[in-house]
């Protein structure tokens, strides 16, 4: 029982890091502020429900602690980030930030 | 650009009352574990703050009919009262008590005057987080 969840435990924490390390690649090497907007809240999203999951079953399986705050965390992390990289990326849209010159698609450019 | 705000809107809604149920488990834990009035009390504001944020001055103030000026005074009174309360059992100021009382849905749960001091410093800290940002954001 105790290999079992050490091995759930650890995967889940290296496979957190390792998505919040492929978020901050994202936001070095993308070239304009959509395309980091994308890696950085989906990956990292993952990254951290990953590592607050991990958490939480270290807890649950070492002290029998279960922890309702973790996955209150989880729910609010899963809910709110999204949603804050959907604002930052329309408020540089409404701001008239310039996409990449290799885009080919603006569906918005005759909204307004 | 027609401004749309439906998403956020939306999560703002379903945030603030997670937000308001977090900041009172953290204000009725505060004394077993980390947390308390003050904490308690910025995360609350916070959550009022996300409302004026998602929508305007004047919807969050008509949904929530608050005098956060008569907050600070409430809290101030609920301190002091507290504190005076000793005064009336020929104990010095500010001498707490507490006592296990047998509750209908909580069982046996220790209530303590402590607390009562404890909301005084909650209103007294959502009242003036309100009050100083409402002030900043109504001046023109």
């Amino acid at each position: 029982m105790t290999v079992i969840s050490d091995i759930i435990i650890v995967f889940l924490l290296l496979a957190g890091a390792f998505l919040s390390l492929v978020a901050a690649f994202g936001v070095i090497r993308l070239p304009d502020v959509y395309t980091r907007n994308h890696a950085a809240s989906k990956s990292a999203t993952l990254g951290v429900m990953f590592i607050l999951l991990g958490t939480f079953i270290f807890f649950l399986a070492k002290d029998g602690f279960f922890s309702s705050r973790l996955l209150l965390g989880i729910a609010f992390f899963f809910i709110t980030a999204p949603v804050a990289g959907h604002l930052i990326s329309r408020a540089a849209y409404n701001s008239g930030v310039k996409m990449w010159d290799k885009s080919v698609r603006d569906d918005l450019k005759n909204k307004k | 650009m027609k401004t749309n705000d439906v998403i956020f809107q939306t999560v703002a809604k379903v945030v603030f009352f997670m937000i308001i149920f977090f900041a009172v488990r953290i204000f009725f834990a505060g004394h077993y574990y980390p947390g308390g009035g003050f904490v308690g009390g910025l995360l609350t504001s916070g959550a009022i703050v996300l409302l004026l944020l998602a929508f305007d001055m004047k919807t969050v103030k008509k949904g929530l009919p608050i005098d956060f000026k008569c907050l600070i005074g409430l809290g101030l009174l609920f301190g002091a009262g507290t504190a005076a309360g000793s005064l009336l059992f020929n104990v010095p100021f500010f001498t707490h008590a507490y006592d296990y009382f047998q509750l209908p849905l909580f069982g046996k749960t220790s209530l303590h005057t402590a607390m009562l001091f404890d909301l005084g410093v909650y209103f007294v800290v959502i009242g003036v987080t309100m009050t100083i940002i409402q002030t900043i954001g109504e001046s023109e």
